[in-house]
């Protein structure tokens, strides 16, 4: 068979085009490619012809028209007399910061549990046990619903409080308060020394491997790198003359009833919403990861753990340095798809009354009416974030990869 | 989760079927509707007193009403209606892509609404206006003493707008936590959240009986918007509007007429020229709107009149005890007022 084949590759096709493989699906594809921009396009077409014969505002000019409501948390300045525009960005940077901050504590809780139930302590890998199984078998919907009104029922009220850390935090219904640092002049020095240290540190964490690899010789690069991260910045920030301090919330305990508790817009606040959604979104998907560590490190053979001890090399090396960077590769690719959960999982904050980019855009799309240009808009920031999430990952997982020689 | 994932699978069929269904839409609606024998009617998912569902799936209240009169006086039975339950931002795409004939759903009549939406009001069926609750016990007896309040409200509405224009006019600060659902609202401000529930007076009056203490609770006496709320029909059938626009003026003018529920059938005798012409006697007004001359005397058989509908529904026997206020007939102090039949 193979030399018969060899032989009519060799040969030029003498059959006619009809009958040449190539040429045909050549064909198919096309007309495929053809059937395909054609329904786009009358798809495309038809919208815009039956928005305008029912009278349908569409377009995106309301981008530029005045919002007129108020929005609890804004990372970027926002006021009612800002753009829609602007209130839509309000609404994807919180998103972004759920997602940001709730992947962090996924990633922590998850590897937690996850290696406490392989733990030889039969509580604690019982308690892990118990953890994913609870979590993961609840709807979120309902554990977001229960960490909200948990919260809401448990702390004091708005003129009424906790303090704690030296009386620097407080917490009441309104919110999570601390101290907000205030950036004069000449506090950009602070960043750029952060940055400086940052890149340093990873300058000298090549050379110290290029030398290890050289000679042998170890060096300390993680105490160093904290070191630079930590006093660069420190140390920048005596020389510039303190140019940042901290606002704290002011207490308020006289006056008109309502204007009594923390004043609003002074120091620090992370409201329950904030808290509720980050913390049910975090537990939740940390259960799924347990499960994806567990089986990451149960994949890699014992017998590596056996051979790094006959090589005499510690307990602690040896998870850091032959069972995790073989448990990684099974880990990554499933911990990219509920990193990509958790961030379109939040967009369950509307139920809660967290402003994400679900929340305001309903706002939005209520107020204006156009509805597909803000489901438009929401299709492509979540894909956007889902695909920036996967291309990271998907960089992160190639480094990891096995390297066969 | 679930219920989640059904409304964003809704809204995308909504707008796929906006997208496709307009253009096969070519009947009238009222020839579509008396050819399917039926004729479908957006409401609340669950409002007491405007349009609720009982434990049978049994649709009740103001909303679902009309919704009853106009399929009396279409098709002859108050029974030819199917509901539709729909959230707040998903109504007007149904409406326009036919998937409702008429959206009877405590919607506001706003200019950007009428113009930009492809939307035709058909009147103001209930005056609402905007008012906001409090506990009791804060001592505070008026809307200018709540200047750095925290504020309780559901997104999707215009509620949103008005409480942020209120507090800017009057130069207070505020902070606005905004729910989805009504339900959420409610919760959270009994868990003392907030220190301000606002939404439209008469879902006010509804969802304070939903706290843990209602007579904890007072309404105050500011109203700090506007909000006709009427039926709605998509625009571009003219005749369509006249049938939703005359549904509504009969169960006024059956009011101010006296005539009732009970007595329908022997005002047909009436010696009143404007009670033979309403009621179908005299003239063939009812034949003008595309429909026959019994009409109105059906509509009123089936539902009662405007007053008899709000007694029923939202009037101080009810549970939710609201006052006719505005809402009373023009010669009784009110600002109900629907054009003459001649």
């Amino acid at each position: 068979m193979a030399v018969q084949e060899q032989d009519s590759a060799g040969a030029p096709a003498r059959a006619s085009l009809v009958n040449d493989p190539k040429v045909r699906s050549l064909f198919y594809q096309v007309i495929l490619v053809a059937g395909l921009v054609a329904l786009g396009y009358f798809i495309v077409t038809n919208t815009i012809a039956n928005l305008e014969r029912q009278n349908i505002a569409s377009g995106w000019g309301f981008l530029e028209n005045t919002a007129g409501f108020g929005i609890i948390q804004s990372l970027i300045p926002y006021a009612e007399t800002s753009t829609y525009g602007t209130a839509i960005m309000v609404g994807f940077f919180n998103t972004l910061m759920v997602a940001v901050v709730g992947i962090f504590f996924a990633t922590i809780i998850g590897f937690v549990v996850g290696i406490a139930r392989l733990s030889n302590n039969w509580v604690i890998s019982k308690l892990a046990y118990w953890y994913v199984e609870l979590i993961r078998n609840v709807p979120l919907l309902l554990q977001i619903f229960f960490w909200y009104f948990a919260v809401l029922r448990a702390v004091p009220g708005k003129r009424d409080k906790w303090s704690f850390g030296f009386d620097t935090f407080h917490l009441n219904i309104t919110g999570l308060y601390g101290p907000k640092p205030i950036w004069e002049t000449g506090s950009a020095f602070i960043v750029y020394a952060f940055i400086l240290a940052i890149v340093l540190s990873v300058v000298i964490a090549k050379w110290a491997k290029k030398r290890q690899d050289a000679t042998g010789q170890q060096f300390p690069v993680f105490l160093t790198a904290i070191g630079l991260i930590v006093g660069l910045p420190v140390i920048t920030y005596f020389v510039t003359g303190m140019p940042v301090y901290l606002e704290h919330p002011n207490y308020v305990e006289k006056g008109p009833i309502l204007r009594r508790g923390f004043e609003l817009g002074v120091g620090a606040k992370l409201i329950p919403e904030f808290l509720a959604l980050t913390a049910a979104l975090a537990i939740y998907t940390a259960a799924f990861i347990a499960e994806i560590v567990r089986a990451g490190i149960q994949a890699v053979s014992h017998g590596q753990t056996e051979a790094a001890r006959a090589l005499g090399i510690r307990n602690g090396p040896t998870l850091r340095l032959v069972i995790i960077p073989q448990a990684m590769r099974v880990i990554i690719p499933p911990l990219t798809s509920q990193y990509l959960n958790l961030t379109k999982n939040s967009s369950l904050a509307v139920a809660i009354a967290f402003p994400d980019l679900v929340s305001v855009g309903g706002t939005v799309l209520n107020q204006t009416g156009q509805a597909i240009e803000i489901i438009a808009i929401w299709m492509a920031v979540y894909l956007s974030l889902s695909l920036i999430t996967s291309a990271f990952m998907n960089w992160y997982n190639q480094r990891m990869a096995l390297v066969e020689r | 989760m679930t219920t989640r994932l059904k409304r964003v699978i809704g809204e995308t069929a909504l707008v796929i079927g906006a997208l496709t269904f307009a253009c096969t839409a070519q009947a009238t609606t009222l020839e579509k509707v008396k050819h399917s024998g039926f004729f479908t009617c957006g409401v609340s998912q669950g409002n007491p007193g405007f349009s609720n569902p009982d434990n049978e799936g049994n649709w009740s209240g103001f909303d679902v009403d009309y919704c009853r009169a106009v399929a009396a006086a279409v098709l002859g039975e108050a029974s030819a209606v199917k509901f539709r339950p729909l959230a707040s931002p998903e109504r007007f795409t149904a409406l326009q892509s036919g998937e409702i004939d008429i959206l009877s759903r405590t919607t506001t009549w706003t200019m950007s609404r009428d113009t930009s939406l492809g939307a035709n009001f058909a009147g103001v069926m209930y005056y609402d206006g905007q008012a906001m609750m409090v506990r009791k016990e804060l001592g505070i007896t008026s809307a200018l003493e709540l200047a750095g309040a925290s504020v309780c409200t559901a997104t999707g509405t215009t509620t949103e707008l008005n409480i942020a224009d209120f507090f800017r006019v009057n130069n207070m600060p505020y902070e606005v936590v905004a729910f989805e659902k009504n339900d959420e609202v409610t919760q959270a401000y009994d868990a003392g959240r907030c220190d301000v529930y606002t939404i439209d007076a008469s879902g006010l009056h509804a969802n304070r009986l939903k706290l843990t203490n209602p007579g904890d609770h007072m309404i105050l006496p500011e109203i700090i918007s506007k909000e006709p709320l009427g039926p709605v029909v998509r625009q571009g059938d003219d005749q369509w509007l006249n049938i939703a626009k005359w549904t509504l003026f009969a169960l006024v003018n059956a009011e101010e007429l006296g005539i009732t529920q009970a007595n329908v059938e022997d005002m047909k005798g009436s010696d009143n020229p404007e009670v033979k012409r309403f009621l179908g006697v005299e003239g063939a007004y009812g034949e003008a709107l595309g429909l026959d001359t019994g009409w109105a005397a059906r509509l009123i058989a089936a539902v009662g009149n405007y007053g008899e509908v709000f007694d029923r529904n939202l009037g101080p026997q009810t549970p939710l005890g609201i006052e006719r206020g505005l809402n009373a007939l023009w010669s009784n102090g009110g600002i109900q007022y629907a054009p003459p039949v001649r």
